[in-house]
C-alpha cells in the first residue's frame, strides 16, 4: 500500500473524492484517505457510460471487506467512460487511487462547479481538523 | 515478529464429512428384515426411484463423533468465554430452557399435527404471544418471521398492505445512517426506496432533516431504539407524531431490546410494527447458525394484514371450554411468511426464559445489561484506552456503546480490526467492529447482563494491555492472532473468490 498523498494538481471534495480537469472534461476518483479508511476493496460498481451523475449525490459504489460505501460526485456531467479494469482488479483503487484506480470520465455540465472544490492544502487541513 | 510455531490444531486442516469418506465404511449395520423383502420398484412408483443411490458420506461412528468434536472445538462460543458483540446480545443461553425444550411432547411434535391433537403447543405459542404483546405495548402478535430481518420483511410487507388498502401507493422508506445494515437491505427487497436520514451530535436522529425528507411518499420510517451506538433517541415522542400526521407507520428493529424490556414499550413511544429478536433478548442460543425467531408485534391498525395462519384462542360450543386454533381467515392478511408455524423450540426456550424471570427479574435483566455496558464504557475511559479508543458519543449508554479507534490507527498505526484480532489470543470474542458506518474504526461493544464484574475488568485490562504492547511494538497486533485454529484469513479473497460448493 502506498503512503498517504494528496498530489498539488487535483481538486478535492469533502466526501473524500477527487477530480482531475481537463478542459471540459474530468476524470474521478476516490482519495488516499478514503481507500485506507475502507481497507481493501472487493468491488466496485460503476454507473453506465451516458449516466447523468450530480454533484454531491452518489454515482458508483464501492464494498470492501469492511462496508460497502457510496462514492459522492464531486462534480455533475455525463459519465463518458469507466474503468473497466477494476472489474477484474478493484485492489488497484487501493494500490494507486491516483492513477490506474481512477473510476470514471466525465464530460461536465458547468466547468464553473470546481470553483466549489478543495485545494490540496484546504483537504488536508480538513483531515487534519476531522 | 516472528510468527509463532503452529498449534496441533492449525497444523490439522479442517475437513468435510464428504472428505474422509471411504467407500464400504458404516456407522450402523442394519439387521436382516423380518418380513419377506420386495423389490423397491412395487413399493414405490418407478418414476420417483432414483437410478443411482445419493453420494453419502460413508464413515465409520468414531470418526464421525471425532469429526464433530474436532469441528466444534475450532468454534469460539459463549460457553467458551466473554462474547460482546454488539445488537447481537449474546447472553447466557439457560439450561433450563434446554430441559424444557427437549421434553418429548415439545420435541418431537410433528409440523403438521391436527391442530386439534396439538393443543399444548399452540397454548404455548398462544400465552407466548400474550406475553410479547405486552412485553411490545401492542396488541397483536405472530410468530411466523423466523429472523430479524424477516421480521422486518414482515413489517414492510405489511406496511404495503397498509397503505393499499387505504388507496395509497408510497415509494420511501426512512432509516437512520446508525440503522442495521439489514433495515435498507429488506427496504430494497420489500420494493421501496431507502432515504437516509442524518445523525445529530448526541447520537440520536437529526430532527431537521427528518423533518425535510418526511412527506406523503414516506410509508415508514425504520427505527432501532436504542439505537447501534446504543444511544435512546430522546425526541421518539416528537418522531413518532411526525410519522403519524405524514400518513406513515413506524416501526421498531428490536435488536436492541434488551435494554428496554419492563422499562419502556415500543408501542407506548407510538410504533406500528416491534420485530423481537428471541434468539437475542430471550435467549434462545443463536450464532453458528442456531434457529432464530423474530416474532412481530403490531398495533390495531396494522392487525388485519398480519401473516395467516394467526394462533387463536376461541370459546369451545356448548360449554366445553376454551381450545387453541389455526385462524386462517384473514381475507386482508399479507400471507404465509414460512412453512408451518415457525421454530418451535425457540418459542418453548423463550417462553420458559419470560417465565423463569417474570416481569421483574426482565426488568432487572434490562437494568443490569444497561449497568453492565456503562461499567465496561468507564472501565475503559481510563488509562491508554481512554486516549486511543474513545467513546464516539459521550453520553451514559444503554446496553452497548460505540468507541472509536481513529486515534489509535493515528498514533500507534493499529487498526480497530488488528485490535479485534488480538483479543482473541487473549479469549475473548471481539466485539462488533466497522459499524456503525458513521463511526470511524469502530468498536461496538454490549456485554449483556449475563457476565460478572471480574469478566468485564478481564476485557478492559487485556484492551489496556494490547495497546501498552503495540506502544512497544505494534506488529505483534497486526500479526494476530496467534493461537486460533486459523490464523488471519483472505478476506479480499473470500468476498471476490469465494468457494461456495463442495464437489462431491
Amino acid at each position: 500500500m502506498p503512503d498517504a498523498s494528496y498530489p498539488e494538481e487535483l481538486l478535492y471534495h469533502a466526501e473524500h473524492d477527487w477530480a482531475r480537469i481537463e478542459g471540459e472534461q474530468a476524470t474521478l476518483g476516490i482519495t488516499w484517505y478514503a481507500q485506507d479508511s475502507l481497507g481493501e476493496v472487493v468491488f466496485y460498481d460503476p454507473p453506465e457510460v451516458g449516466a447523468a451523475i450530480v454533484k454531491d449525490s452518489a454515482y458508483a459504489e464501492i464494498e470492501s471487506v469492511k462496508a460497502a460505501s457510496e462514492v459522492i460526485a464531486p462534480l455533475s456531467g455525463e459519465t463518458i467512460e469507466v474503468n473497466e479494469a477494476l472489474a477484474d482488479a478493484p485492489e488497484r483503487i487501493n494500490e494507486d487511487p491516483y492513477g490506474e484506480g481512477w473510476l470514471v470520465k466525465v464530460k461536465l455540465d458547468d466547468p464553473a462547479e470546481a470553483e466549489a472544490l478543495l485545494a490540496a492544502v484546504d483537504y488536508r487541513k480538513l483531515l487534519e481538523g476531522d | 515478529m516472528k510468527p509463532a510455531a503452529e498449534t496441533p490444531m492449525q497444523r490439522d486442516r479442517a475437513v468435510t464429512i464428504y472428505e474422509k469418506s471411504k467407500p464400504g465404511r458404516r456407522a450402523a449395520v442394519l439387521p436382516e428384515a423380518g418380513v419377506p423383502e420386495r423389490p423397491l420398484g412395487e413399493l414405490i412408483p418407478p418414476k420417483l426411484l432414483r437410478e443411482e443411490p445419493p453420494r453419502l458420506p460413508e464413515v465409520a461412528e468414531p470418526e464421525i463423533v471425532r469429526h464433530y468434536n474436532r469441528l466444534s472445538r475450532r468454534n469460539f462460543d459463549l460457553d467458551t468465554g466473554f462474547y460482546p458483540l454488539g445488537s447481537c446480545t449474546m447472553k447466557h443461553n439457560p439450561r433450563l430452557n434446554e430441559r424444557v425444550a427437549a421434553l418429548p411432547g415439545h420435541a418431537r411434535l410433528h409440523p403438521a399435527q391436527d391442530p386439534r391433537r396439538a393443543q399444548g403447543a399452540l397454548e404455548l405459542m398462544w400465552l407466548l404471544q400474550q406475553s410479547l404483546a405486552e412485553i411490545c405495548g401492542l396488541p397483536q402478535v405472530s410468530l411466523q418471521p423466523s429472523a430479524g430481518s424477516h421480521g422486518e420483511l414482515a413489517g414492510l410487507l405489511l406496511t404495503r398492505a397498509y397503505h393499499a388498502d387505504r388507496g395509497e401507493q408510497r415509494t420511501k422508506v426512512l432509516a437512520p445512517d446508525t440503522a442495521h445494515g439489514t433495515n435498507p437491505a429488506s427496504v430494497a427487497m420489500a420494493g421501496y426506496e431507502v432515504v437516509k436520514v442524518a445523525t445529530n451530535e448526541r447520537g440520536g436522529v437529526e430532527m431537521d432533516d427528518l423533518r425535510a425528507k418526511v412527506s406523503d411518499e414516506v410509508a415508514c420510517l425504520m427505527l432501532t431504539n436504542p439505537n447501534t451506538l446504543g444511544l435512546f433517541d430522546e425526541n421518539i415522542a416528537e418522531i413518532a407524531s411526525l410519522i403519524h400526521a405524514a400518513g406513515g407507520t413506524l416501526y421498531y428493529d428490536g435488536a436492541n431490546l434488551n435494554a428496554v424490556i419492563g422499562h419502556s414499550r415500543p408501542g407506548d413511544m407510538g410504533f406500528d410494527i416491534v420485530h423481537v429478536n428471541l434468539h437475542k433478548s430471550f435467549s434462545q442460543p443463536h450464532g453458528g447458525g442456531g434457529p432464530g425467531a423474530g416474532p412481530i408485534a403490531v398495533s390495531e391498525r396494522i392487525e388485519p394484514f398480519l401473516p395467516r395462519p394467526q394462533v387463536v384462542k376461541r370459546e369451545g360450543a356448548n360449554g366445553s371450554g376454551p381450545f387453541y386454533d389455526l385462524d386462517h381467515d384473514r381475507p386482508k392478511s399479507i400471507g404465509r411468511l414460512r412453512g408451518f408455524q415457525g421454530n418451535f423450540g425457540v418459542f418453548v426456550r423463550s417462553y420458559a426464559y419470560i417465565l423463569s424471570l417474570g416481569a421483574d427479574g426482565l426488568a432487572e435483566a434490562s437494568e443490569t445489561a444497561v449497568l453492565n455496558a456503562n461499567y465496561l464504557k468507564a472501565r475503559l475511559a481510563d488509562g491508554r484506552a481512554g486516549k486511543r479508543l474513545p467513546v464516539a458519543f459521550d453520553r451514559h449508554c444503554m446496553h452497548e456503546f460505540v468507541l472509536s479507534g481513529k486515534p489509535m490507527k493515528r498514533e500507534l498505526g493499529l487498526a480497530t480490526l488488528d485490535l479485534a484480532k488480538r483479543l482473541l489470543d487473549f479469549g475473548f470474542h471481539p466485539p462488533t467492529i466497522y459499524f456503525p458506518l458513521l463511526v470511524e474504526e469502530a468498536l461496538m461493544i454490549e456485554p449483556t447482563e449475563t457476565e460478572t464484574k471480574e469478566s468485564l475488568d478481564a476485557f478492559a485490562d487485556a484492551v489496556e494491555e494490547i495497546l501498552a504492547e503495540a506502544e512497544r511494538d505494534p506488529e505483534v497486533a497486526k500479526q494476530a492472532p496467534y493461537t486460533t485454529p486459523v490464523r488471519r484469513l483472505d478476506e479480499v479473497k473470500a468476498a471476490r473468490r469465494p468457494v461456495v460448493r463442495q464437489p462431491l
